[in-house]
């Protein structure tokens, strides 16, 4: 009960934060436009759609996550309201997943606006629902929840900006880290490949949310995949979110 | 009586600076509030009372000294459950109404939905704030804030009520209705623990006061114990008579115009010079025995602190 009163005051919070609207607007705005970069391609011009419609949902999420998501404990400590709530019978790590679970909501909102646009665009051209996207979708929610944990993690101990830096890199070499795995291949067994494993466990792989080369070549989704993805993403945000909570813990409220 | 917050040699640093240098704070602050007492925290501003409250509610991590609310660990939840806190400057959620931040604080206090709304009521009433129940806080006016703040800190029917500098920032009508709720406070029973670096306030209301000073406590006792009863010395404002004639009887200091300010040490000389006047035809406009002050202690304190 005490966590669902944060989250859902961090809820009626961040879904006021004009900046969420600012990037939803950009989001339609790219979703939008690629109908228009696909008249002009020569190809698979829904192919074109699918493509840039899911990088948006993907990019633009992560922004919003990122943006509100670094500024959520930080504000809470600057405006002071901190104080008076940590003297509540409340324990911290309530308090940091109530902050999680309540934005966690507004992302879901603003992913399933975004992604409504997106799929009566898709529909518009096609005529038909393709359930694989909605497969997309939610792994792309499982990447913002991630996304979110990371942003409250830095927030912890560093500035909004600070935070912001820290949170887009790890979205950006996320989204690389990919490389890593290939030369893993290229590499003869031996303490190096172990080092090259070590480093590809720590580093994320973001690209496991990503489908849009299956989804746009019609390729099936193994279940397994699915599993895979949904706990790789559950255990990755639990994980960053406990280092979040040992940070907080013994933080000192000045 | 039973002792419900007992504090023993804290001490707090906080590294400041480029250099991160440490400074100390609180150096060995040790102090215990009884049941149903108005504890008055006194102090200059920086003293540390901020940080020892902060320390108390588990805000601030002390590096050494043990705090105990009710005889339990001060972060037990069960101690918190029966404590409430208003900060020095309270800032609240500016997006919620009174009363929505009222039930939000009354949903973290575990009650059940139906006694949240009832309560809610009963405090914007209680702090006079019943017409503004549906006013967004970022329109309150700071005594406003100060009274939504009040609020929340009793939301809980807390045993011990924590406030910092309760009554700061607030206009003359204010702060006494301040102070009446406070002494309602303690006539329901609670223990009231406040800071201040206002006097007339700690004197005015508090049984008990501990005066700290830059870190360290001074003095702490009743306020009977700290402030002695004693006459001090009395002073007499008078006419009529030269100023040779006063010599030996007491300090002189001359007073607008005729008249003559005489601080007289010797309680027996105060009916020589009273014969003296009626002799001389002189008048005598006051006479006021001084008592030692809570004040001059402070003064005095600070000086040497
Ligand atoms: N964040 C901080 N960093 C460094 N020093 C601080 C900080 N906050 C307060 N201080 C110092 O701690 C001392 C005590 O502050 P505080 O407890 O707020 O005093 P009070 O409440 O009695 O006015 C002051 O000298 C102040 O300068
Ligand atoms: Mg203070």
């Amino acid at each position: 009960m005490r966590i669902t009163a944060i989250a859902l005051n961090t809820f009626k919070e961040t879904i006021r934060d004009r900046i969420l609207y600012l990037l939803l607007f950009f989001a339609a705005s790219t979703i939008i436009f690629s109908r228009f970069l696909a008249l002009i391609t020569v190809g698979d011009r829904v192919k074109i759609i699918k493509d840039v419609g899911l990088a948006s949902l993907s990019l633009f999420g992560a922004l919003m996550a990122i943006v509100i998501g670094t500024q959520l404990v930080y504000k809470e400590i600057d405006k002071k309201t901190i104080f008076t709530l940590l003297s509540k019978p409340i324990h911290r790590y309530q308090f940091l997943l109530g902050k999680f679970l309540g934005l966690a909501l507004t992302l879901l909102i603003m992913l399933l606006l975004m992604s409504l646009i997106f799929l009566v665009l898709v529909f518009l051209h096609t005529s038909k629902i393709d359930w694989n996207l909605l497969i997309a979708i939610y792994l792309i929610f499982l990447e913002l929840l991630l996304i979110t944990s990371v942003a409250i993690l830095f927030s912890c101990f560093s500035t909004p900006i600070l935070s912001s830096i820290f949170s887009l890199s790890f979205y950006l070499v996320g989204h690389l880290s990919w490389g890593l795995e290939t030369l893993i291949q290229k590499i003869k067994a031996g303490p190096q490949r172990v080092l090259a494993q070590i480093l590809y466990l720590l580093v994320p792989d973001l690209e496991n949310f990503n489908v849009k080369t299956e989804i746009v070549h019609g390729l099936p989704l193994s279940s397994q995949f699915f599993l895979f993805t949904t706990l790789y993403g559950v255990f990755y945000t639990l994980f960053v979110l406990t280092i979040a909570f040992l940070i907080f813990r013994k933080r000192d409220f000045i | 009586m039973a002792t419900v917050l007992k504090i023993e040699d804290l001490h707090k640093s906080f590294k400041t600076g480029f250099l991160l240098r440490k400074k100390k704070i609180l150096k060995g602050i040790s102090l215990t509030v009884e049941e149903g007492q108005i504890f008055g925290y006194l102090g200059p501003n920086g003293a540390g009372k901020t940080t020892t409250l902060k320390c108390i509610l588990g805000l601030l991590f002390p590096e050494k000294g043990k705090i105990e609310l009710f005889g339990l660990p001060h972060l037990s939840l069960r101690a918190k459950e029966r404590i409430g806190f208003l900060p020095e400057n309270p800032y609240f959620y500016e997006h919620l109404t009174a009363s929505e931040f009222l039930n939000f604080y009354g949903e973290l206090s575990l009650k059940k939905k139906k006694d949240i709304a009832a309560r809610v009521k009963e405090l914007l009433h209680l702090v006079g704030l019943e017409p503004w129940a549906n006013m967004p806080l970022r329109k309150f006016s700071r005594g406003m804030l100060q009274r939504i703040g009040f609020a929340q800190s009793l939301f809980n029917e807390p045993s011990l009520v924590l406030l910092d500098e309760p009554l700061g920032g607030l206009d003359p009508l204010g702060r006494k209705e301040m102070r009446d709720i406070i002494a309602r406070l303690k006539q329901e029973g609670k223990t009231v623990f406040l800071s201040s670096h206002i006097l007339q306030d700690i004197e005015m209301i508090c049984d008990r006061v501990a005066i700290i000073i830059n870190g360290q406590i001074h003095s702490q006792g009743t306020l009977h114990d700290l402030v002695s009863e004693k006459i001090l010395f009395t002073e007499i404002i008078l006419s009529g008579l030269k100023s040779n004639e006063l010599k030996s009887l007491g300090e002189r200091f001359s007073y607008l115009g005729e008249k003559t300010l005489l601080k007289v040490f010797e309680e027996d000389k105060i009916d020589t010079i009273i014969d003296l006047v009626q002799k001389k035809n002189g008048k005598i406009h006051s006479l006021i025995p001084r008592t030692q002050t809570l004040e001059d202690l402070f003064v005095g304190m600070v000086k040497k602190g």
